[in-house]
């Protein structure tokens, strides 16, 4: 119901204080894209460009197509989980999840019962009463994925997170984004730090510095013998010189 | 950009900064126009008196904060020095007592301890060996502003202290300073950080100190600048002279503040002590006593005006007092009027931090001026003595209106605006705190307007807003300024009626209605502490 759309960022210009931005990418159509980088190569610049909590300066952000410009955040085509703060703490996880469907919580049958599939699906049947502050980190990213469900939205975007979870349950998280990607086949876009999450889920990467796109290309030849020597270079992992 | 300028909550910060504007503003014009109408009279009022009411103003200020500052420091290391012994606790919510008592309660509690007729009068009278005078003029002046900031300074001094890291303490320890090492290179230098700031803001509070010196001054040898623009208006009718004394307490306020901010003062400080870091040092005994020596001397002195207001009120016809009809009705108007100011300090606030947040994301830099204005700007309406503002509204309205009939609309006014900084400090943390952490996910989830308050910010904010609304109102309760100039027998409310009663010498009934005004205060002030110290 909700395939992918394709996200194109079109000689995209934006900046504030010193720092400058521009990017050039084209993210296909129902493909996980990794978007990795130096701290301050403009990440999260990237991803708040696409979900529109920023407004570039120059060019064009399309999604499916269709010229973002001046399209509120809510408006997107697109859901978003941060790293942190991706609950309201004061409400219940059920509530949390029906936000994605209903921003006033005014729901319908068929609304309930989303809700209650995506947190079946994302194994938090049983907790729909509970706290965010009762949940465990992982608990509370699930129940953020779940509300990504409901929103049936074609692109999903993660800003790092996995960031603040240990390897166990970063590798499990990963394996739920994957369950996501298989049952719903959106365009991912996601934001990390570790090479062994994107070689494990990501079909493409884009590669930042200082503001710029500097590579972008299929994971598998990121991760083998032919990577870019920026990726190389990024991963600490130069050519060895010649001779 | 665009979405940025059409945001409704720009145009409320922008209402409420249009609010301020008009009330200061408004004075203003009413000071320059009567100063114009008749200069010569404006001009002549700068004489000998005016002279002699700066130097006292400025001299019972730098007293005061000396006599306040120097023991605070004192008071405050020897609390620091010993983190935990039973009554501490006590102690410093004792030391915030004063901050809630309404200023004249303060004066007739001091006056009902160290009168002519005060509890105390006559041990003092055996041991001065002659008839106890009482405390009235300045020595009334400085014991009174002694007992309010001495305690506000402890607090401030024992915060800048429990910012010195745990890890200094312990290295310190461990290379066995004596109490001179530590207090010269650990204390001190904290110490001296905030001394600026604390003893700016006590000089401000001393300087625009007016219920004190009205209660406690007694005659034009002890009279300040605010006292005087008060008698000019109500007492002498002489506007010509009171926008002379204005102007003057204007220039004054503002040389002071240029003065604190040369010297790096943060004049909105405010006190908020945590639990005190352990300490790994062994006091010995004689520094053990001589500690417990000046933090019972300092405990007896905040102590003795607060049980002399209980004791003196208590014996006071208080059911008498309750059931007569001039006290109902101030009460109900005090409630009213209160109410209402509080109502509008939070609404102000609110406006504020939610245009200043707004702007926040403003990155082209356009809007300074007005995220000036809303994050700081606003702040600086403290400094502007309520007597100022009421006096300048006073000579305005005094030709095109009954200004005493006006007393509702300038009480609400000034309280809730005075009150305003405060409601501020309460609410914003809060809010900031809330808005970091939903403002981007209500955004992508689309949650907006109404609907946003109602699921996302009252929940949130629900608590700090209560407290904001109890501190605003004990403030306003307890005020005696502009009432002071608008009040009359159709609008009175209780610290008018209080201070109506002090001047026919009803004494007993004086008591007992500070007693009332003290209750209801405390009882605000700590609801506020409740909702706004601790969060779930």
């Amino acid at each position: 119901m909700s395939a992918g759309l394709a996200v194109q960022l079109d000689n995209v210009g934006f900046g504030y204080g010193e720092a400058q931005f521009h990017f050039d990418a084209l993210l296909p159509a129902g493909e996980i894209t990794a978007i990795m980088g130096p701290s301050g190569s403009g990440k999260s610049t990237f991803l708040n460009l696409v979900a529109g909590f920023e407004e570039p300066h120059g060019g064009t952000v399309r999604i499916g197509g269709a010229d973002m410009a001046g399209v509120p955040p809510w408006q997107r085509p697109v859901s978003m989980i941060f790293q942190e703060n991706n609950l309201f703490a004061h409400l219940p996880v059920e509530k949390n999840v029906a936000l994605g469907r209903a921003p006033n919580l005014k729901l319908g049958e068929a609304d309930r019962s989303a809700v209650a599939q995506a947190l079946q699906a994302t194994g938090l049947g049983g907790k729909e009463k509970r706290l965010p502050h009762e949940l465990s980190g992982g608990e509370r990213q699930r129940v953020a994925i779940a509300r990504a469900l409901v929103r049936e939205r074609p692109v999903l975007i993660l800003d790092e997170p996995f960031a603040s979870l240990g390897p166990a349950l970063r590798a499990e998280m990963v394996e739920e984004v994957r369950a996501l990607h298989r049952r719903r086949g959106m365009t991912i876009l996601f934001v990390t730090h570790h090479p062994e999450d994107a070689e494990r889920l990501a079909d493409q990467v884009v590669l930042l510095d200082d503001g710029r796109t500097i590579a972008t290309g299929p994971a598998q030849d990121f991760f083998g013998a032919a990577a870019p020597e920026p990726f190389r270079r990024y991963l600490g992992k130069p050519l060895p010189s010649p001779g | 950009m665009a979405r940025l300028r059409s945001d409704p909550r720009l145009r409320q910060g922008a209402a409420a900064l249009a609010v301020l504007a008009v009330l200061i503003g408004g004075a203003f014009a009413g000071l320059l126009v009567e100063g114009m109408r008749n200069p010569a009279a404006a001009l002549a009022a700068f004489d000998a008196y005016l002279l002699r009411l700066v130097r006292f103003t400025l001299w019972q200020a730098t007293l005061s904060t000396l006599l306040s500052v120097l023991p605070a420091l004192l008071v405050a290391r020897a609390l620091s020095r010993h983190p935990r012994f039973p009554g501490r606790q006590v102690i410093l919510q004792l030391f915030a007592v004063p901050l809630a008592l309404p200023a004249i309660v303060a004066a007739l509690g001091l006056l009902a301890l160290l009168g002519r007729a005060g509890l105390l009068a006559s041990s003092l009278s055996v041991l001065t060996g002659g008839t106890w005078p009482g405390i009235y003029g300045l020595s009334g002046i400085l014991v009174a502003h002694v007992f309010f900031n001495l305690p506000l300074a402890t607090r401030l001094f024992l915060e800048a202290l429990d910012t010195v890291p745990a890890d200094q303490h312990r290295l310190a320890a461990q290379l066995g300073f004596t109490p001179f090492s530590t207090f010269r290179f650990i204390e001190w230098p904290a110490l001296r950080q905030s001394l600026p700031s604390v003893a700016g803001l006590v000089f401000m509070l001393c300087v625009t100190s007016f219920t004190l010196v009205l209660t406690l001054g007694g005659g034009p040898r002890a009279t300040t600048l605010e006292v005087a623009i008060y008698q000019a208006l109500r007492f002498d009718f002489d506007p010509a002279r009171a926008v002379s004394l204005t102007l003057v307490q204007l220039g004054v306020t503002a040389l002071v503040l240029v003065l604190l901010a040369r010297l790096g003062a943060d004049t909105a400080g405010e006190a908020n002590p945590s639990v005190s870091p352990r300490r790994f040092h062994r006091p010995s005994t004689g520094e053990r006593m001589a500690n417990a020596a000046l933090i019972a001397l300092a405990t007896l002195f905040v102590l003795g005006p607060i049980a002399a207001t209980v004791i003196s009120g208590m014996s006071a016809d208080l059911a008498r007092l309750l059931f007569e009809d001039a006290v109902r009705n101030a009460a109900a108007t005090s409630l009213w009027l209160s109410s209402l100011a509080a109502g509008l300090a939070v609404l102000l606030s609110l406006s504020l931090i939610r245009a200043r947040r707004t702007l926040s994301q403003d990155r082209t830099g356009s809007f300074r001026p007005f995220r000036w204005l809303t994050e700081t700007g606003a702040g600086y309406v403290l400094v502007i003595p309520p007597i100022v503002i009421g006096a300048g509204w006073f000579i305005l309205l005094r030709r095109a209106a009954d200004v005493f009939a006006l007393a509702p609309a300038m009480v609400i006014l000034v309280n809730g605006v005075m009150a305003m900084p405060f409601a501020l400090r309460l609410i914003r943390p809060a809010y900031e705190d809330g808005a970091n952490r939903h403002d981007r996910l209500c955004a992508s989830l689309g949650i907006q307007g109404w609907q946003r308050f109602r699921l996302v910010d009252w929940p949130v904010l629900r608590r700090p807003l209560l407290a904001a609304l109890a501190f605003a109102m004990a403030l306003s309760l307890g005020d005696l300024g502009v009432i002071a100039l608008f009040g009359s027998e159709q609008v009175q409310t209780l610290p008018y009626l209080l201070l109506a009663r002090m001047s026919s010498y009803r004494t007993a009934d004086a008591a007992g209605l500070a007693l009332f005004l003290a209750l209801l205060t405390l009882a605000l002030m700590l609801l506020a502490d409740r909702l706004g110290g601790r969060r779930r």
